[in-house]
C-alpha cells in the first residue's frame, strides 16, 4: 500500500470517508522497561484494512505493544514493518504521522476547543495553512458526529464525545494505522457502543486497526484476528471464532471463563 | 502615657511622614517599582530558559540548570547582591555607566529567575503525561509539544504562584542600596532610612513601610482571589441530562458509524 490517503467525499452533505489502509507487521518484537522484559518475541501480521483486537488481562503487555509500534517506547529488538517497510530506522515524529493512536484517557488538549484539538497537529506538524486546518478539523468532526460541538471544550463535553474528538483528531492526519488503546474503557456505559460502532465504521471503511479491547462483544463481532496476550506473550491468534469457541490453550479457556 | 507618646513620636510623627510624602511617592516608589518590574520580567525570562533546560531529556542541560537554582536559591539575596554588584562593577561601568542601578537589577534578576525556574518546573511537570503523549503520537516534536501545549498548560497553573514572587522581589529590592545609590536612584527603603537618619526619627522608614504593604497586601490578596477560582474552575451548574439525549443525537448524526457509502 503506498498510497496512504483518505478520500473524503464531500459533495454537498458530508459523507462517510474510505480509508486505505496499510500492512502492518511485528517480528520477534521484545520491549523492555529497565532490566524487565516486558514484550517477549511478538510476531504479528495484520492486512491492510482489516481489525485486530489484542485482548488479555492487564499487565500482559497490550499497551506496550502498541506503543512499540508508534515507537512512543522504543522496541529493544525484533521489527516492526509498516506498509512493508521497517519502522524502527526511520524518523519517529515522521512514523508517528503515519500511525494514529487514540487513549483510554481521551489526552485532549483542555485549553483548545474540540475544532482546535483536531486542527493542532495539522497547522503544527503538517504545516496546513490554519483557516485550512480548521476547515479540515470541522469536516472531520461532522464525520464522527460532532459538527455542533466544534466550538466546545473538552470539559463541556462528555467522555463518548471527547472520545470521538480524539478519534477525530487521530483521522485528520490521514494515518495508514489506527490504534486503540483501551478506546472505551474510561466511558459511561451508555457511551461505549456508540464509540465501538463509530470504530467498526473505521473498519469497514478500509482503516487498519489495532485495538486494546475488554469489549469481547466489539472483539467477536468486528475482529478479523483476535490476538490474547499474558505476561508479555501471544498466546493465541486466530479468527474470531478459533478463539471464542475453540480455545486451545488452557490460559485462554481460563481467561475466557472468567469474562464471559 | 509617656510611653505612649514617646511611641508616637518615634514612629507616628506625621509631620516628618508628610514631609518625606513628596520623595517617597515620585523617587522611592517610583525606582522599587521599575527594579522590581525590571527583575521580575527579566527574571522570567531567564525563569522559563532554566526550568526548560531543568526537564530536558539530556544531563547536560538538566545539570547547569541543577547547579544555577541551588547556587542562587542557596545563598542570601544580600551576598549575591554584593558579589555581583561589587564584583562586576567595572564592567557594567564601561556598559551602563557608573550606575550601580542596572547591576542591582541583574542580581535581583539571578536569584528570581532561580525560584520562578523551580516554579515553572513544577507547574511543566504536573501536566499529565499524557498531553504531551497525545502530541508525539500525532507527530509534534518534543520542542514542539512542549511549546504548544504542556508549557502553557503549565505556566496557566502557576500564576498565582509568579505573583508570589513579585511580591519577594519587591521586598528584597529594598536590597539593592547596598550598592550605593545616586539620590535619584534611591528606592523605598533608602528614600525612608536618608530621611530618618537626618530627622532622627523612625516616622520616614514607616512610612517607606506602609508603601511596600499598598504593594504588597493587595496582590496578596488577589493572589488567594485567582488561587479560589482556578481551584474551582470556571465550569457552570448544569441540570441533571439523561444519557439518551446523547445517545440518540451521536449516532443519528454520524456519517462513519452509519454514512452509506461503504
Amino acid at each position: 500500500m503506498n498510497t496512504p490517503t483518505q478520500n473524503t467525499t464531500t459533495a454537498g452533505r458530508i459523507g462517510a470517508p474510505t480509508f486505505h489502509g496499510s500492512s502492518l507487521e511485528l517480528h520477534n518484537v521484545t520491549m523492555a522497561y529497565g532490566d524487565i522484559d516486558v514484550l517477549r518475541n511478538v510476531s504479528l501480521t495484520v492486512a491492510p484494512g482489516t481489525t485486530t483486537c489484542i485482548i488479555g488481562p492487564s499487565g500482559s503487555g497490550k499497551s506496550t505493544l502498541l506503543r512499540g509500534i508508534n515507537r512512543l517506547h522504543e522496541p529493544k529488538s525484533g521489527d516492526v514493518l509498516l506498509a512493508g517497510d521497517s519502522t524502527l530506522g526511520t524518523n519517529p515524529d515522521t512514523l508517528r504521522t503515519r500511525i494514529g493512536m487514540v487513549f483510554q484517557h481521551f489526552n485532549l488538549f483542555p485549553d483548545h476547543t474540540a475544532e482546535e484539538n483536531v486542527a493542532l497537529a495539522l497547522w503544527a506538524v503538517k504545516g496546513m495553512p490554519r483557516a485550512q486546518a480548521m476547515d479540515r478539523a470541522r469536516q472531520r468532526l461532522a464525520e464522527v458526529g460532532l459538527a455542533e460541538r466544534a466550538d466546545h471544550r473538552p470539559r463541556d463535553l462528555s467522555g463518548g464525545q471527547q472520545q470521538r474528538v480524539a478519534i477525530a483528531r487521530a483521522l485528520a492526519m490521514e494515518p495508514e494505522v489506527m490504534l486503540f488503546d483501551e478506546a472505551t474503557s474510561a466511558l459511561d456505559p451508555e457511551l461505549v457502543k456508540g464509540v465501538l460502532n463509530l470504530m467498526a465504521g473505521l473498519g469497514r471503511r478500509g482503516m487498519t486497526m489495532l485495538v486494546v479491547t475488554h469489549e469481547m462483544g466489539f472483539a467477536r463481532k468486528v475482529a478479523d484476528q483476535v490476538v490474547f496476550m499474558d505476561e508479555g506473550e501471544v498466546v493465541e491468534a486466530g479468527t474470531p471464532t478459533q478463539l471464542f469457541d475453540n480455545p486451545r490453550s488452557e490460559r485462554l479457556q481460563r481467561f475466557l471463563s472468567e469474562v464471559l | 502615657m509617656d510611653w505612649f507618646n514617646t511611641i508616637i513620636r518615634t514612629f507616628f510623627d506625621f509631620g516628618a511622614m508628610a514631609e518625606v510624602l513628596p520623595q517617597l511617592l515620585a523617587v522611592g516608589l517610583l525606582n522599587t517599582l521599575i527594579i522590581s518590574i525590571a527583575a521580575t520580567v527579566l527574571g522570567t525570562v531567564l525563569g522559563m530558559v532554566v526550568a526548560v533546560m531543568g526537564i530536558s531529556p539530556s544531563k547536560w542541560l538538566r545539570i547547569p540548570a541543577r547547579i544555577y537554582t541551588d547556587l542562587f536559591r542557596g545563598l542570601p539575596a544580600i551576598l549575591t547582591i554584593l558579589l555581583i554588584g561589587q564584583g562586576f562593577a567595572r564592567l557594567s561601568q564601561s556598559i551602563f555607566g557608573p550606575s550601580p542601578y542596572p547591576l542591582g537589577i541583574i542580581a535581583l534578576s539571578l536569584i528570581a529567575s532561580a525560584y520562578i525556574g523551580e516554579i515553572f518546573r513544577a507547574g511543566i511537570l504536573s501536566v499529565d503525561k499524557g498531553q504531551g503523549e497525545a502530541c508525539r503520537a500525532l507527530g509534534m516534536s518534543y520542542a514542539k509539544s512542549m511549546a504548544l501545549v504542556v508549557v502553557p498548560q503549565g505556566v496557566r497553573r502557576v500564576l498565582p504562584a509568579l505573583v508570589n514572587q513579585f511580591i519577594a522581589i519587591v521586598k528584597d529590592s529594598s536590597l539593592v542600596y547596598f550598592l550605593g545609590l545616586l539620590v535619584t536612584e534611591r528606592e523605598l527603603f533608602r528614600v525612608g532610612q536618608d530621611a530618618a537618619v537626618l530627622s532622627g526619627n523612625l516616622s520616614p522608614l514607616v512610612a517607606a513601610g506602609l508603601f511596600y504593604l499598598v504593594i504588597t497586601v493587595p496582590l496578596t490578596h488577589l493572589v488567594n482571589h485567582f488561587d479560589n477560582k482556578f481551584r474551582t474552575g470556571r465550569r457552570r451548574a448544569a441540570p441533571p441530562t439523561s444519557g439518551l439525549k446523547e445517545v440518540k443525537e451521536l449516532d443519528a448524526a454520524s456519517p462513519l458509524t452509519t454514512g452509506s457509502n461503504t
